[in-house]
């Protein structure tokens, strides 16, 4: 398995999936020698081989510790990629790769995203072993609606075209793949991500962690949260107009934006702009406690993103007792019934929906109720049986292409 | 009568927010005691006290002693007080020291060093009224000249001041005020029947105060000399009667290191300026007592003595600026009525202009990064940090609020 992070290393939910994806293919008895570009040491990883490219270790300059900020950060709107030393990493990685297939002869080789695939491709085309290709988000997801680098989309084409199959977190991505990248529609499955309860371990809600948000909820404000990245696909200068029109209505609410990301500034001076900076809650870059807590102190979670393949957060801001806004441009709506939908760019819509919850008690209620029992039925274990369902057929086809050759 | 040098100075150091987060919100009410990086207050004067303070206070002392007709004007904010106190109370000391020889004017101004007279006249005078007390404990002298934050001044503020008594107030003498004429006299605001207004003369100012060091100036190096001479001529073509050096004090040994010679400098510059036997120096007051209005100044906007526009855009320029400032001084009813003493003396300090400074965007657009100092990494650190702290102002608010309502209700 070809990743680029892995938690508590990861600088996204890139890591977190590959992750729990690899716990349970080994629970269900796959092998897995799992690469990675970076030296670090992964917590309860035991039931796989890591593999380091290289012995760079993860900064520790910002607080969360990942991998890609060594390479400061990869701009999915820009050319800036192109100059960093993130290219001859890759290269470094294909090799490595390569070696790794040759002596270890795996039965399928399953790379994760554009920053794997051209390992991926070399590993296949030096060993001839089945290449699976496992997309979390393609570029144009990443540049939330815009182009994005042209380098990395040669890339994604390359790796789409050469993989024997292709494993899509959502419908959406899926579509993607098929209609921008031109790639047949019976080489793509769709696999929505799991959710593993376990994963987030003990945990007793702690109210003094926001205490200023507790305070105004004893007020009578409801307190809409949003947690992740602050970069263009995530929606977020809609959620602020949004904002701004549901204050209107109804002045009770409260705003919190946690995370950090290029954004950040545009959407602080937007918020004073729109004249709602005192609702609005920025938390910059938040873990554990904070993190969790940033959940659970909120009533209503939004997740108004213009693309996004799945979409972690809005599960486990499911699992905190939240009542879920979610985009149709966001994966994880697919599976998930009790939760209001809108157009990420439709904010008097978004506007309504969080005044009708800050208005009926009964509609927040019966929303936080009903997606419990829907998130609780997704699991890995699910999303593994899917892969290795895939990797059988994968090497049965591959099997047979070559016998035809 | 003489003409003189009108040599003003400005002291200050505001109360600088701590990084102040989200989860300090309701939780820490403390908002100035960083004890460590660029926002550490007590750190901070120490070290401006070494290099600025009490070198110049000494300078101006023999500066003082050596020539009679010496004579230098300056304003002290209370928040400079307040920490000069608790961590270099020497300083005050030798600021007293200067004040003692007669020669030391102070002049009025807010004690916060706020913008409320922008957007609260009764705020505004309570705090140009704690100055005054804390002037008068401090150094036993009432002042008679008033100067508001960043020399920022319009019509109604001039009104504003010879009602209150004033004999005179400070301005910028900016070009398209003055016209074809020169801030080398006592001008007479619009509208006002008694009250003189002193002008600052930009250009010989700023070649002490932003050009002295800069050696891509083609007055570098500046010596006394050559200085006096400016002055002179400066006199000379506009038959002029004053020339008002209005710059913050921090200039000399702070924004102008020690080792660019600017004390050196200073320390010559009475006995060249004093070689013409009509030339002498005045305090303030002093130069409005002797000298008639020429005109009428007309400033119907307000004008300051920063950057090239010299307006207000620096604090009120961007949407953060104004709404830190307006949800800020949306409070003053409830925060005067809380009676809370250490609530109150925190909203004043956070009403100090350098905060919404900090949060000045301007440089961005201009490309003019080292204009716009500040202790923070962005202007959006600096609005977070204000606004959380601000929400906390309002949290402790709340505290007071529900306390009287529980009073109320135990009475009925």
């Amino acid at each position: 398995m070809l990743g680029w992070e892995l938690p508590p290393h990861n600088s996204g939910g890139l890591g977190v999936a590959c992750y729990y994806l690899a716990k349970a293919l080994a629970r269900q008895g796959a092998e897995i020698e799992f690469v990675l570009p970076y030296s670090a040491h992964h917590p309860d990883t035991e039931f796989m081989n890591i593999h380091s490219v290289t012995d760079i270790e993860p900064s520790g300059r910002d607080k969360s510790g990942s991998f890609n900020d060594i390479f400061g950060a990869y701009e999915a709107s820009g050319f800036a990629a192109s100059g960093s030393g993130i290219f001859a990493l890759q290269q470094k990685y294909s090799k490595f790769a390569i070696e790794l297939v040759e002596k270890s002869q795996p039965s399928v080789i399953h790379a994760h995203d554009w920053l794997t695939l051209s390992a991926g491709v070399a590993a296949k085309e030096a060993t001839g072993v089945p290449l699976v290709v496992h997309v979390h988000a393609t570029e144009f997801e990443r540049a939330g609606g815009g182009n994005g680098n042209p380098i990395v989309h040669e890339i994604e084409q390359e790796g789409l075209m050469r993989a024997d199959r292709i494993i899509a977190v959502s419908n959406l991505t899926r579509q993607i793949i098929i209609n921008r990248y031109g790639i047949p529609a019976d080489k793509v499955e769709v696999s929505h991500n799991g959710f593993d309860l376990a994963s987030l371990g003990a945990y007793t809600y702690d109210n003094a962690t926001y205490t200023y948000l507790e305070h105004l909820k004893g007020e009578g404000y409801m307190v809409i949260g949003t947690v992740g990245r602050l970069t263009l696909m995530k929606g977020l200068v809609q959620f602020l107009h949004a904002a701004k029109r549901a204050s209107e209505k109804y002045d009770r609410l409260a705003f919190l934006v946690a995370g950090d990301g290029e954004q950040r500034d545009q959407l602080i001076e937007l918020a004073a702009e729109l004249g709602i900076a005192d609702k609005v809650f920025f938390t910059g870059f938040v873990r554990g406690k904070q993190w969790r807590d940033a959940y659970s102190v909120s009533d209503v979670f939004v997740m108004n993103s213009s693309a996004e393949p799945f979409g972690l957060t809005a599960l486990e801001a499911a699992h905190h007792d939240n009542a879920l806004i979610i985009s149709k441009q966001s994966g994880v709506g697919e599976v998930l019934r009790s939760v209001l939908r809108t157009d990420y760019w439709d904010t008097d819509r978004l506007a309504d929906e969080i005044v009708g919850l800050a208005t009926s008690k009964t509609l927040l209620d019966s929303l936080r109720t009903d997606v419990r029992n829907e998130y609780a039925r997704i699991s890995w274990d699910d999303v593994a049986q899917n892969c290795l369902g895939i990797y059988g057929s994968t090497q049965q086809r591959t099997a047979r292409e070559k016998v035809f050759a | 009568m003489s003409r003189g040098i009108v040599l003003y100075l400005h002291v200050h150091q505001p109360w600088r927010v701590k990084p102040y987060t989200v989860f300090n919100t309701g939780n820490d009410h403390e908002y100035f005691n960083a004890t460590a990086g660029d926002v550490d207050n007590a750190f901070i004067m120490r070290k401006v006290a070494e290099k600025s303070y009490r070198p110049m206070n000494a300078l101006l002392l023999e500066m003082l002693q050596t020539h009679p007709e010496f004579k230098v004007s300056l304003s002290i904010t209370g928040t400079f007080i307040e920490q000069a106190r608790l961590y270099t109370p020497d300083v005050i000391d030798s600021f007293k020291a200067l004040v003692d020889t007669g020669r030391v004017e102070i002049v009025a101004e807010t004690y916060y060093h706020s913008l409320a007279f922008f957007y609260s006249r009764e705020e505004f005078e309570r705090q140009v009224k704690a100055h005054e007390d804390l002037i008068l404990e401090t150094f036993s002298v009432k002042p008679g000249v008033f100067r508001n934050t960043e020399l920022s001044y319009t019509n109604s503020l001039a009104k504003w001041a010879e009602d209150a008594g004033y004999k005179g107030i400070l301005c910028e003498g900016w070009d398209p005020i003055l016209g074809w004429r020169s801030p080398n006299h006592v001008y007479r605001p619009a509208g006002t029947k008694n009250i003189g207004l002193l002008m600052k003369n930009y250009r010989l100012s700023d070649d002490l105060a932003f050009r002295f060091s800069n050696r891509a100036w083609e007055g570098w190096p500046l010596n006394t000399t050559t200085y006096t001479d400016w002055l002179n001529t400066a006199l000379d073509g506009t038959e002029g009667k004053i020339i008002n050096l209005f710059m913050d004090y921090e200039t000399f040994g702070e924004h102008q290191w020690e080792d660019t010679g600017i004390f050196d400098f200073m320390r010559a510059l009475p006995g060249e300026w004093l070689k013409n036997e009509n030339n002498t120096f005045y305090t303030t007051s002093e130069a409005i007592d002797a000298h008639q209005a020429a005109d009428v100044v007309d400033v119907p906007g307000v004008i300051t003595w920063a950057d090239t526009e010299r307006d207000l855009t620096a604090w009120l320029g961007n949407a953060m600026q104004q709404e830190a400032l307006k949800y800020l001084y949306e409070l003053q009813d409830d925060i005067l009525r809380s009676g809370d003493d250490g609530l109150i003396n925190d909203w004043r300090r956070l009403q100090t202009s350098d905060h919404v400074y900090y949060m000045c965007t301007k440089w961005s657009k201009d490309g003019d990064v080292h204009a716009y100092f500040s202790p923070y990494d962005s202007p959006y650190d600096a609005f977070l940090y204000f606004m959380n702290a601000l929400r906390d102002v309002r949290y402790r608010l709340s505290a007071h609020k529900q306390h009287h309502f529980t009073l109320e209700n135990s009475i009925v």
